[in-house]
């Protein structure tokens, strides 16, 4: 026993040793600016403190996006809090590693603290495990980020905040068909990853009818993802001017690594999971000088929503936030507004609020930070402009 | 006779055991005395402790190390995902349509078991162990390109090798229905599974994996795994009985795959990765290799803890780390070992049993 | 000329994984148990070194070396509590008990640095252009294949000449029979893992550098990867660990190139099956015939 206590006492040791060479972060969500911009369609009588869930994979490899979307939740919940208005809510983060099964025990045990709305899973498998979970119990479930439209068809309960897969693999065609015309297109995505393949299958069929050249396709998984080199020397051998990346942002950025010590130079295109990129620890943002992307957020807008809540976010969690945080924090505005809409009290359950929530989410318009005037399908849908721009000097512009 | 009364006594107790359990669970859940959180862990649980009971069968009786478990389930749970999706409309009734999802899913576990096992059994110790890794990343990539769906002329089937395909290229037919998407996976599943399937899988499980131990074939398995050249030389068939075990154990595995396939609208290939064969290996050592009431209270306390950990937030699987590594050193270092021995010596006969592999 | 860029790419990706393999197979030949927690320190390795960079702005050279004292330390330490305690336990609990190691690293990384991925820079940039600049070859792939042989030959004159490296082959052939000639076991193991360490943090340093980026899980794959290609070669046979990365390697980026990037890993794996089933103890593993 002697032992083992001396082995943990020697490992913590160790953990806290190397911890001084990390950056220090606190969590403590500190001082939260006074909210502007979200508002809702029509002012109900909605009061008392609702108990909110959010869900995300905190741990394992995924773990960048799941805490971005509780720590963007946080913020915006501190800032209604602070703000005193009828409306305050109580907020739980469970992890869920980006695995259905675990996302289910996450759910369910929100459900036992007494969740009565669901802002979450963060990723599209677990939130289609989920989704069919929070549609037989009746518990509104609002998704910040899982964008395949799998989460809300044929689940009146359950909506998005982010683009689904189509609108952004259409959308992308669409802006090559219009500006880049008679370009050739080498597309690189990641084939074990419901949202990059599901993006990239709406691009290929959009691009078919628009009639843009694919002169390449290259995939990888998880378990490749370390090396392009192969798929890079394609794209340029098939002459690829501009190549399309329907990926994250961390295996964007070995591309765009790799693209720059093989002396290739395209025009690459991303979408709303390439944001991030500028922000990584160390990047050089000169290898992402002329990437375009479609996104719904920028953390260099000037706008005071904005730089508010980028401000909050670098004071709490000491990073600069991504998409994933910005749909979080929309997400939790969206639950206020629909709250107040309806004029739930916090003593109903969750089932009551669900039903009543459905009927307040298609009449309600939202001014946040991925958007201006976003507005809900009965489907379950988010209807809000995709931005394209282009970086320049380490800064999003419009093109 | 006297061996053979103890085991038959072994098995009756584990039934009985399982049975009083399942009992005490399900009145607890019907009465809604359970968490929902450790309700919904039920028939998960039911799964791993299959899962568990079969790798045994393969690890802990057969003696040989298998790193690629969570690709027969792998199999099991997808082809159990499309056979019930197919079945939908044919077979009105749930519970018959589950017994099909997991017959279905066993089968083509089987069919792979088989496949996998051929080449595989004739390597011996970490080669064997590195193979069946490999063929269970084998299985994880293709599943990863599988893409089926169904219409009025039946199920189509497609592999997208290429990388170039999706489900449009499947040409259903309008009204037709995606079951698997690739990288997306089965996203529609309806889920029928329930903890009372859950009860009869592990039932079923315990009962063909006692009755394999204690027949005449159990015997020769065992045989092999204590010295394979003593047992080849008293005339028993190596090939045909380590397959037989394997082939078991994989088709043991294909149908808990099935349930688990079924108990969640959304599964990926990916899940069924390294890391699950890994977990299913820390059950059954955990638990004691041969000992199959080990595998199931192993698989139960490993699922359920992560869970129960969610009280330490960032820390949870940190501590789970902890935890494991703990428990490895409390229950196989000699000296602590000796000191527990001599607390309970009934204990002893067991560990020496487990101590055999 | 893609095909020499393709193979260039492959042996520097092959590169990495020996010099993992390498650090595997030293101690599953004298431990004889599969650490699945020497990805992890690979990690542990890569961190130190970006740490050392990035916060300290520490040169390159001088952060590879703290990279290696800390990955030497830290080895030395999970030998010391996780796994000497299990010396006489079944090699199963072991394998376990360092599945618990490597879930912990994982964790720990995660609390220290946080999930965002960092970007490494590189220890070496730039890139050699050929035949009027249509082939180019990165530096670091050079610097990779340099290290690999560099390392590789010294494993082979330490293990073969040195009184360690004796010492250690002794502890291979017959743990007990070692100790008998006084040989001190527990340290020669010591020294094996602290070996295997300090390897792992040189992999790390230089798996960032041609990878850009960094991450808690960064270590796994590549372990995995590594460890196959240990026993691809013949686990427990320094030439063999060697030649299995390098072949790995080369076939994973030719058959990315020439055949599918979707099954790469696939036809990785199905060669492996295939050669074991023609060679049974890998390329240049010694065959044992099991006596009665």
């Amino acid at each position: 026993m002697k032992k083992k206590f001396l082995a943990l006492v020697t490992a913590s040791a160790l953990a806290l040793s190397l911890a001084a060479c990390g950056g220090s972060s606190s969590s403590a969500a500190s001082s939260a600016p006074a909210a502007s911009g979200a508002t809702s369609g029509a002012a109900g009588s909605s009061s008392g403190t609702f108990k909110l869930g959010v869900i995300g994979p905190l741990t394992g490899e995924n773990a960048i996006y799941g805490q971005a979307v509780a720590n963007g939740a946080q913020i915006a919940v501190d800032e209604i809090n602070a703000e005193g208005g009828a409306i305050q809510f109580e907020l739980k983060s469970e992890d869920d590693v980006a695995d259905g099964e675990t996302s289910v025990n996450a759910y369910n045990n929100l459900l036992d603290w007494g969740m009565q709305v669901l802002v979450g899973p963060t990723t599209t498998g677990a939130s289609v495990a989920v989704a069919a979970e929070a549609y037989n119990d009746r518990v509104f479930m609002l998704t910040p980020s899982a964008s395949s439209t799998d989460v809300v068809s044929g689940k009146d309960n359950v909506f998005q905040v982010c683009f689904t897969d189509p609108n952004q693999g259409v959308g992308s065609a669409d802006y090559m068909a219009e500006n880049m015309a008679g370009s050739k297109i080498a597309v690189i995505y990641r084939n074990d990853d419901p949202y990059s393949q599901g993006i990239h299958d709406t691009f290929v069929s959009e691009a078919a009818e628009k009639g843009l050249e694919i002169v390449y396709e290259g995939t990888f998984t998880a378990d490749t993802a370390t090396d392009f080199s192969v798929q890079l020397t394609g794209a340029q051998s098939a002459g690829a001017d501009t190549v399309f990346l329907p990926i994250y942002y961390q295996p964007a950025s070995v591309i765009l690594n790799q693209a720059n010590a093989m002396g290739y130079e395209p025009t690459f295109f991303g979408v709303d999971g390439m944001d991030g990129i500028l922000t990584m620890e160390g990047f050089d943002p000169a290898l992402a000088e002329g990437v375009m992307l479609l996104t719904p957020f920028s953390a260099d807008d000037t706008d005071e929503l904005t730089q508010n809540f980028v401000s909050a976010y670098q004071a709490a969690c000491g990073d600069i936030p991504n998409q994933f945080a910005a749909d979080a924090y929309d997400a939790v505005y969206a639950v206020k507004a629909a709250l107040e809409a309806t004029g739930c009290t916090s003593d109903m359950d969750a089932a009551a609020i669900c039903e009543a929530m459905v009927a307040a989410m298609p009449t309600i318009t939202v001014d946040g930070l991925t958007g201006q005037g976003m507005t809900w399908s009965s489907t379950g849908e988010v209807s809000k402009a995709p931005m394209a721009v282009v970086i320049k000097d380490g800064a999003y512009t419009l093109p | 006779m006297k061996k053979m009364k103890k085991s038959t006594r072994t098995a009756f107790l584990t039934y009985l055991s399982v049975i009083l359990m399942f009992a005490v669970m399900y009145a607890l859940d019907s009465a809604g005395m359970l968490t929902r959180s450790l309700s919904g862990q039920l028939v998960p649980i039911c799964c791993y402790m299959s899962m568990a009971v079969s790798l045994n069968l393969t690890v802990g009786i057969l003696g040989e190390l298998s790193l690629g478990h969570a690709g027969f389930m792998s199999v099991g749970a997808f082809s159990g995902v499309i056979a019930s999706m197919y079945m939908k409309d044919i077979i009105p009734s749930v519970p018959l349509r589950l017994a099909l999802t997991m017959i279905v899913g066993a089968a083509l576990a089987a069919v792979a078991g088989v496949i996998v096992g051929a080449p595989v059994l004739r390597l011996r110790g970490d080669y064997l162990a590195i193979v069946t890794l490999a063929f269970g990343e084998i299985i994880k990539d293709l599943v990863n390109c599988l893409l089926v769906g169904y219409d009025s002329k039946g199920l189509h089937i497609a592999m997208n090798l290429t990388g170039n395909m999706s489900i449009n290229d499947l040409g259903l037919e309008a009204g037709g229905v995606a079951i698997i998407k690739g990288a997306q996976g089965a996203t529609s599943t309806l889920t029928i599974a329930s903890f009372t399937t859950g009860f009869i899988l592990v039932m079923v499980t315990l009962f063909v994996v006692f009755n394999l131990v204690n027949s005449r074939a159990g015997r020769a398995i065992m045989a092999l795994r204590d010295n394979a050249i003593a047992a080849e030389s008293v005339g028993i068939n190596i090939t045909k009985y380590k397959m037989m075990a394997f082939v078991t154990s994989a088709a043991l595995a294909g149908a808990a795959g099935a349930l688990y396939g079924v108990n969640f609208s959304s599964l990926q290939a990916t899940k069924f990765n390294f890391n699950t064969s890994i977990l299913i290996l820390v059950f059954v050592v955990l638990g004691g290799l041969g000992n199959l009431w080990g595998s199931m209270v192993a698989a139960a306390a490993l699922t359920i803890l992560p869970e129960a950990l969610r009280q330490f937030s960032d820390y949870r699987m940190l501590v789970y780390a902890i935890v494991l590594i703990l428990v490895m050193l409390a229950t196989n270092n000699p000296t602590l070992k000796n000191m527990l021995g001599r607390l309970k010596p009934s204990k002893k006969q067991e560990k020496e049993a487990a101590g055999n592999v | 000329m893609e095909f020499l860029s393709y193979l260039i790419s492959g042996i520097s990706l092959g590169s990495v994984y020996a010099i993992i393999a390498l650090g595997y197979t030293m101690v599953y030949g004298i431990a004889k148990m599969l650490n699945f927690a020497h990805g992890d320190i690979i990690m542990v390795g890569g961190y130190i070194s970006f740490c050392a960079i990035s916060y300290l702005g520490l040169p390159s050279w001088v952060s590879v070396l703290l990279a290696m004292v800390v990955c030497t330390v830290l080895g030395v330490v999970i030998e010391a509590l996780a796994y000497r305690p299990l010396r006489s336990a079944p090699s199963l609990a072991v394998l376990i008990t360092a599945i618990g190691v490597s879930y912990f690293l994982q964790n720990s990384a995660l609390l220290i640095w946080k999930a965002a991925p960092k970007v490494y820079p590189p220890v070496v940039s730039g890139s050699l252009k050929l035949m009027g600049d249509q082939l180019s070859i990165p530096y670091v792939s050079l610097l990779t294949i340099v290290a690999c042989l560099v390392i590789m030959a010294g494993l082979t004159v330490f293990t073969s000449k040195s009184k360690m490296g004796k010492a250690m082959r002794a502890c291979s052939e017959d743990k007990g029979a070692a100790q008998l000639m006084g040989i001190n076991v527990n340290a020669t193991i010591s020294v094996t893992f602290a070996i295997g360490s300090a390897l792992a943090a040189i992999a790390g340093v230089l798996l960032c550098s041609s990878y850009g980026t960094l991450m808690p899980t960064t270590g796994s794959m590549p372990g995995i990867k590594a460890f196959t290609a240990a026993v691809f070669g013949g686990i427990g046979s320094i030439p063999g660990a060697f030649l299995g990365g390098l072949l790995l390697g080369v076939i994973e980026s030719l058959s990315k190139a020439y055949i599918s990037t979707q099954l790469a890993n696939t036809i990785v794996f199905a060669v492996l099956i295939v050669v074991l089933l023609v060679k049974p103890a890998g390329l240049l593993g010694k065959y044992v015939p099991e006596k009665v």
